[in-house]
């Protein structure tokens, strides 16, 4: 598998610089290589294009891989500031393009000259590194590549899931291979017995001795006392895991994937959770914010209508929610990704990953109170923890500040 | 100085073996419990243990929560992010400007408007409460007619046919309705009366204010309440007016007058006020004089009075056959007054027109016109017109009446002849109302037109000449109602679209072309809306010229005053009131007001009868078992049977009753609670008056229990709880008034400071604390129902309060000083006959050694690291101990579960779903057996924090305010970090009143971190 993924993306790289020496729209001397303007390049093509645009894949706009063999310079920057004088100016490709994406026009972007540069060189440098899977759909080879994955996924789940029966059914197996082999034994010594005359009385002498020790009193409070110590232990454990829903993963109303919204088409997480950085709530987006792009792109398909039915009834989806925590307990979520600089995987886990998306850690106050003892305050360029910083360094100079250290433990802090 | 003794009430004095047992925390078992014991408490445990445990573990099962979106997300609407919109409260002619906060579309909190410059972001109980009433079950859903429902469109069909008709035929049509303040619905009114020019719109207030405006017109010929300015009144001599309460603008009232009230080390000034009146009133208890008077005396007292002042500035006085009355102080007040000339200010609710014009000629002699009483900018939420309604009810009589439009008014409840209405109004041929719910007057109409709730709809209010304010819906109409101005509007067939067009209209018409600011009128209207108000800004405004009336017409008034008060003997007399809760009674459905303890009184869910100790002593009236006596009063014809209650500082031969209660129509919550005492009253000189005289009384042998709060969670025995002092000793040494408290120790006394068990805490950021300025505090309760809307605190109702089982977080202690000095121990025993009354909020004073912290057996109540005492739900497994083992009693125990029960129907915010819409969703709703407290509003602290953090700034002072502190119309309460230099707390605790500042049972060392600042009083 992974040898033929190798093989495709050295072939398409070959490819793609065949390609690339053959243009002459902009030669690649004019966009700049380095390190730190393709990383600027990547932040502004993140927080402004992503909406819209792929490199590699279209979404609501045309892929971007290359672009900058499409036209020239002054072609693409007009473009980019405002798409609609270009295509008024009756420009045949602009207007190409324009029929070709259902008449949606592209929002203006005030960029300067330095910052449409670093953009295309994030764009020149991405189209480069590899092809990603969407762009080789066709090849038969790797499609049932990617069913693989998936399953292989599946598998996994699966696995994670049923592994504990599996391993008690295993060792009932063994259990009663085992019984079975001692019953068929005792057979044949008894048989063996009879047929050869041999005394019995030698051969009861060591039941006779394990009769003894089983009726012994020592062997019967000791049972007792393992099979007490176990049951309180499931008990102990199993409360414990009450209203724990580690790995719940509903079965939602429409079959919203995040490994391809959020993994594949790597469109960011506050794109659709608006809330996440100013509200408690992350908010679960409204059927608008899908209509963004779903107005457009898979119109069709049985899932994306059951959007549009609920938008025409006026009747909102009834998601069912995952992530649950208990009513007496307080979260914000601002507090933790806005202020603490969580990245959201920390506690979601890989959503880019997750067709269904499950809870990924168990969100009891134990992990969170781990947490909160392991974690640094993000107290860098904030004024608000001058003071509480400065106590610190003085009292524990070499200890770095914890959110334990400033209250994260005090009970009035969540539950109120 | 020689120190006070204080009590709580007439039944700490005779310290019952009831008091006593009520005394406790906790009650015991009560009686009615115990009569239900079956089998006994151990068995039943026994018996449920095993399968409460089973059942539990079986239900383990996590219920499937739904997360659901919008369908599309309004802009401006963030989930678990509150906005604000500025809009303004108007019921029945009391204004405020307010700010309503609404989360997820729904209003949860109102707060006062800081850019208003009448209320000044002040609110009361009624304004606190009202977002309540907005979720009311109760109220009418959808319009009918004849009591079934119909659609709009019908009905407006059917009364725009009838009143055509009616106009053909030339009947008379009445709109009767309180005062209206808004300019816009006034607007609708004339349009209504273009088109049916028959129509007479009638206008009466509960209580009425037209003896001011007739003494006004009388006397200056201007029909017109002037705006009254305690901020700038040195003496204030009030004669029965509850301005502090509930006389006609108490908010704003309540700021001018602390202002003047308040006193720091760089300002040891404040006014005098001294309050004669019958009835102990709120405004009485924080007056620095309180004289008790018959309200036959009033006239008497004021002649002389007049004759006093008169002398000493050379004019001729009235003459007077009566004795001189027997008020030692008279002369003080004379002269006191004297001394501020044009910085005094004297006023009285009489409903008496020549006693008005007797106090504007005190006024007049005291040059307090253009100064303290301000006739430019006269205050408009009072217009009613008693003879005008008058003339109503005879036509009524008559059959005269063609059709009457019940515009928001209720007068078979709250008009002293509801009963002769009620029985004419179902033969007028067309009647309508625009009520909010199917009260006395709506189920007697043909047709019900429902008006929006004020927090659903558009419109505006003018309190004062160019001072406009809008109201702004805050969430869409919860039920199918209209606002009553647009069905006006529909039914005169005005061609316009909507009320809301024709309000913006309306502004562009008059108020766009006042100012120069916006040009144009979008930016105008939404620069409005943000602000909730806009003030007309009029350069060099002539001032109003005002030429009184010639000596002889005052003494005209003199003889009717003798005529009408002062020959009746000072006979028994039933005094009418307004509690500060209930108002006249329009929101008696709201629970949180009907909980409400009186702050005087302390009883909540009831009216009683107030009397003195000396008149029930003569009537042999004392309470029994902690029940009050049940008495038969006579008025005329009228029985009614009602308990009394013992009231220090109630005159002598007078009885309070308190209206706005015993509504029979206003929703499960206000039915049948008290008496209705709009029909008891008189009418004198033209005006309802709230002197009952020749009224008789007879003990009924009855007993009856009130739910009366102040007996409860009381410390017996301790001192240093209530300090103060004296203004002049104060001057001469800021810390007079301090005791010095020393402790016995083995070496000999020592200072409680000296002595620590504990090893303190350490605040490295915050250190919140509150400071009560006890000078300020009116007790008014404002704060009671502010912290009931933020913090989720449940009503529980009579009986349980009853029980000692209020919720209330901040509860208001009324405590009155002995006569007695302290040697004097049989003085002690005796009641007051007019005592000084001090105020004392008191709320969890989040102790830096806390009692309650050390004798939790489960952690549940800790200190936080900002100073906090903490509580925590899900920790508490309800033992109870830290609230006995609290100083200050004000934990709190939920002994039943108050959400989603039926047998709580008092508690409406928890135990209906539209009813539940008000909590507020940052706060837990708390479970049975947790106990709960004050949290300091935790929840603002944590959300002001995460502001600055999100901002990557320092705290502010102004960030976090809790919702007493910003509901206090007073400013009595602040709230800061203790360790930010530049807080207001830490200027007042630091700079400005160092001295006065102390900690209530400071003797016992619990170092709370709220601070009370002692209180001053401005006597001789």
């Amino acid at each position: 598998m992974i040898s033929q993924f190798k093989f495709f993306s050295k072939k398409w790289i070959i490819l793609f610089i065949l390609f690339f020496f053959c243009t002459k729209k902009i030669t690649s001397a004019q966009i700049p290589k380095e390190e730190a303007i393709i990383q600027k390049g990547k932040i502004l093509f993140e927080e402004n294009c992503t909406v819209c645009h792929a490199i590699h894949e279209e979404i609501v706009g045309p892929a971007l891989k290359n672009v900058h063999q499409r036209q020239t310079l002054d072609w693409l920057k007009k473009f980019i500031r405002n798409s609609q004088q270009v295509i008024q100016s009756g420009d045949a490709y602009a207007v190409q393009l324009y029929e070709q994406y259902n008449k949606t026009q592209m929002t203006s972007f005030d960029f300067s000259n330095e910052e449409i540069m670093s953009l295309l060189a994030y764009i020149q440098e991405s189209s480069k590194e590899k092809i990603p899977l969407s762009s080789i759909e066709s090849t038969p080879t790797m499609e049932s590549t990617k069913e693989k994955i998936s399953t292989n996924v599946d598998d996994h789940l699966f696995i994670k899931k049923y592994f504990p029966y599996i391993i008690i059914s295993l060792l009932g197996i063994l259990l009663l291979i085992l019984i079975s082999l001692l019953v068929m034994i005792t057979m044949l010594i008894n048989r063996y017995q009879k047929k050869d005359n041999i005394l019995p009385k030698k051969k009861r002498q060591p039941f006779k001795k394990a009769k003894k020790l089983l009726l012994h009193p020592t062997t019967h409070y000791t049972t007792l006392l393992i099979l007490v110590g176990l049951i309180i232990k499931t008990t102990v454990e199993g409360l414990y895991a009450v209203g724990v829903q580690q790995h719940y993963a509903p079965q939602q109303p429409i079959a919203f994937s995040h490994q391809l919204h959020a993994g594949k088409l790597n469109i960011d997480c506050q794109y659709c959770h608006t809330g996440v950085l100013k509200s408690k709530n992350a908010s679960i987006p409204s059927a608008n914010i899908c209509m963004n792009c779903h107005h457009q792109i898979k119109k069709d398909s049985p899932e994306i209508k059951k959007i549009h039915l609920a938008v025409e009834k006026n009747q909102p989806i009834e998601w069912i929610r995952v992530h649950n925590l208990p009513k007496l307990a307080y979260f914000n979520h601002a507090q933790h990704v806005k202020v603490g600089n969580i990245a959201c995987e920390q506690c979601h886990g890989p959503v880019q990953e997750m067709e269904v998306i499950y809870q990924h850690q168990p969100l009891t106050m134990g992990w969170c109170i781990d947490c909160h003892r392991k974690t640094d305050v993000e107290a860098k360029g904030n004024a608000y923890y001058d003071q509480l910083i400065k106590i610190h360094q003085k009292e524990h100079p070499n200890k770095p500040l914890k959110v334990a250290d400033i209250g994260g433990l005090a009970c009035g802090k969540c539950h109120y | 100085m020689s120190q006070k003794i204080y009590w709580k009430g007439i039944e700490e004095l005779q310290n019952s073996p009831e008091f006593i047992k009520n005394a406790a925390a906790f009650p015991d078992k009560t009686t009615k419990e115990k009569e239900n014991h079956l089998f006994s408490r151990r068995d039943f445990l026994k018996m449920m243990g095993f399968s409460v445990a089973a059942a539990s573990l079986a239900s383990c099962e996590t219920p499937v929560r739904k997360a659901i979106p919008y369908l599309n997300k309004p802009v401006d609407i963030d989930p678990g992010i509150p906005n604000h919109y500025a809009s303004t409260y108007i019921q029945e002619g009391v204004y405020c400007g307010i700010v309503v906060k609404t989360r997820e579309g729904r209003p949860i909190k109102i707060e006062g408007n800081t850019l208003c410059p009448l209320t000044q972001g002040g609110v009361n109980a009624q304004v606190e409460a009202s977002v309540l009433s907005l979720y009311d079950e109760e109220r009418l859903q959808y319009p009918q007619e004849n009591q079934t429902e119909n659609s709009w469109d019908i009905i407006d069909k059917k009364i725009i046919q009838k009143l055509e008709s009616i106009q053909q035929n030339q009947g008379k049509i009445y709109i009767i309705s309180h005062t209206i303040i808004s300019p816009s619905t006034k607007a609708t009114i004339e349009i209504f009366k273009k088109k049916y020019p028959n129509t007479t719109h009638v206008v009466y207030d509960t209580p009425a204010y037209d003896s001011l405006i007739q003494a006004n017109t009388q006397y200056f010929g201007k029909a017109i309440i002037p705006t009254y300015r305690f901020d700038k009144a040195q003496t204030i001599v009030s004669f029965s007016a509850d301005f502090l309460g509930t006389w006609l603008s108490p908010i704003a009232f309540t700021k001018q007058y602390s202002k003047m009230r308040k006193v720091s080390e760089q300002k040891k000034k404040m006014s005098k006020h001294y309050q004669l009146e019958a009835n102990l009133s709120l405004t009485g208890a924080n007056a620095d004089h309180r004289i008790p008077i018959h309200p036959q005396e009033e006239g008497i007292i004021l002649i002389h009075l007049y004759n006093i002042l008169a002398k000493k500035s050379n004019q001729t006085i009235l003459p007077t056959q009566s004795k001189i009355p027997s008020i030692e102080k008279l002369e003080k007040i004379a002269q006191s007054l004297w001394q501020n000339q044009k910085q005094s200010l004297v006023i009285s609710s009489h409903h008496d027109p020549s006693i008005q014009i007797l106090i504007n000629a005190i006024n007049h002699l005291l040059g307090n016109y253009g100064h303290t009483i301000d006739f430019d900018n006269p205050h408009y939420t009072k217009q009613g017109d008693t003879q005008k309604m008058q003339q109503f009810v005879q036509a009524l009589q008559k059959k005269q009446v063609a059709a009457a439009i019940f515009f928001n008014a209720n007068p078979v409840y709250n008009h002293p002849q509801g009963a002769i209405i009620a029985k004419y109004l179902p033969q007028v041929p067309l009647s309508m109302a625009t009520n909010d719910r199917l009260d006395e007057t709506a189920t007697l109409v043909h047709y019900n037109t429902p008006d929006h709730h004020y927090l659903e709809s558009w419109n505006d209010a003018s309190p004062q000449k160019n001072l406009f304010s809008l109201v702004q819906p805050t969430i869409t109409p919860i039920f199918n109602t209209r606002s009553a101005p647009e069905s006006l509007l529909l039914w005169s067939k005005a061609p316009v679209e909507n009320y809301y067009s024709f309000l913006q209209s309306e502004w562009k018409k008059n108020l766009f072309i006042q100012q120069k600011e916006h040009k144009d009128f979008i930016t105008f209207w939404d620069q409005c809306l943000y602000q909730g108000i806009f003030v007309v800004k009029k350069k060099n405004a002539p001032k109003t010229a005002l030429s009184p009336l010639p000596f002889a017409l005052i003494d005209a008034q003199v003889k009717k005053i003798h005529h009408n008060h002062i020959n009746a003997s000072q006979a028994l007399t039933l005094v009418l009131y307004e509690k500060i809760g209930l108002g006249n009674g329009t929101q008696a459905n709201n629970p949180w007001l009907q909980e409400m303890p009186d702050p005087i009184t302390k009883v909540c869910w009831d009216n009683y009868l107030t009397m003195s100790q000396t008149l029930a002593e003569q009537y042999t009236l004392q309470p029994k078992e902690g029940k009050a006596p049940v008495v038969q009063l006579h008025i005329g014809q009228q029985k009614i049977q009602i308990p009394v209650i013992i009231q220090p500082g109630q005159a002598f031969n007078t009885i309070g009753l308190a209206i706005g209660y015993g509504r029979k129509k206003g929703g499960k919550v206000a039915n049948n609670v008290g008496i209705n005492s709009f029909p008891l009253m008189p009418m004198v000189n033209g005006q309802w008056s709230h002197h009952i005289t020749s009224i008789k009384l007879k003990p009924s042998g009855q007993y009856t229990t009130l739910a009366q709060t102040q007996t409860h969670e009381t410390y017996m025995g301790k001192k240093n709880i209530v300090q103060e002092t004296t203004l002049a000793d104060y001057q001469k040494n800021p810390w007079a008034g301090s005791p010095s408290i020393t402790i016995a120790t083995n070496q000999g006394k020592e200072k409680p400071e000296t002595i620590t068990l504990w090893e303190g805490h350490m605040y490295p950021q915050h250190h919140w604390g509150l400071v009560i300025d006890m000078n300020a505090c009116t007790g008014c309760s404002a704060c009671t129902i502010a912290c009931q809307a933020e913090n989720n605190v449940p009503v529980v109702g009579k009986a349980e309060v009853a029980n000692r089982r209020e919720m209330h977080w901040i509860r208001i202690d009324r405590y009155y000083s002995s006569d007695a000095t302290v040697n004097d121990l049989k003085g002690l025993e005796k009641a007051a006959e007019n005592p000084d009354v001090t105020f004392q909020p008191m709320m969890c004073q989040h102790c830096n050694n806390a009692p309650c912290e050390t004798v939790c057996p489960v952690l549940a109540t800790t200190h936080s690291e900002e100073g906090l005492n903490q509580m925590t739900y899900n920790r508490c497994i309800g033992t109870r101990y830290c609230a006995n083992n609290c100083p200050y009693k004000v934990r709190r125990f939920n002994w039943f579960k108050y959400h989603d029960n039926k047998k709580i129907t008092a508690n409406t915010s928890m135990n209906n779903s539209l009813g539940k819409m008000v909590l507020n969703p940052d706060v837990t709703v708390r479970a049975r057996g947790v106990m709960e407290k004050c949290s300091l509003c935790t929840q603002r602290i944590q959300e002001g924090k995460l502001k600055a953090k999100m901002e990557k700034r320092k705290l502010a002072d102004e960030d976090i305010n809790t919702a007493c502190a910003t509901a206090c119309p007073a400013e009595a309460i602040i709230f800061g970090d203790m360790n930010n230099p530049e807080s207001k707390i830490y200027q007042t605790l630091h700079k400005e009143n160092t001295a006065r500042a102390y900690h209530v049972l400071e003797e016992i060392r619990t170092q709370p971190n709220v601070t009370y600042l002692r209180k001053i009083r401005n006597q001789d």
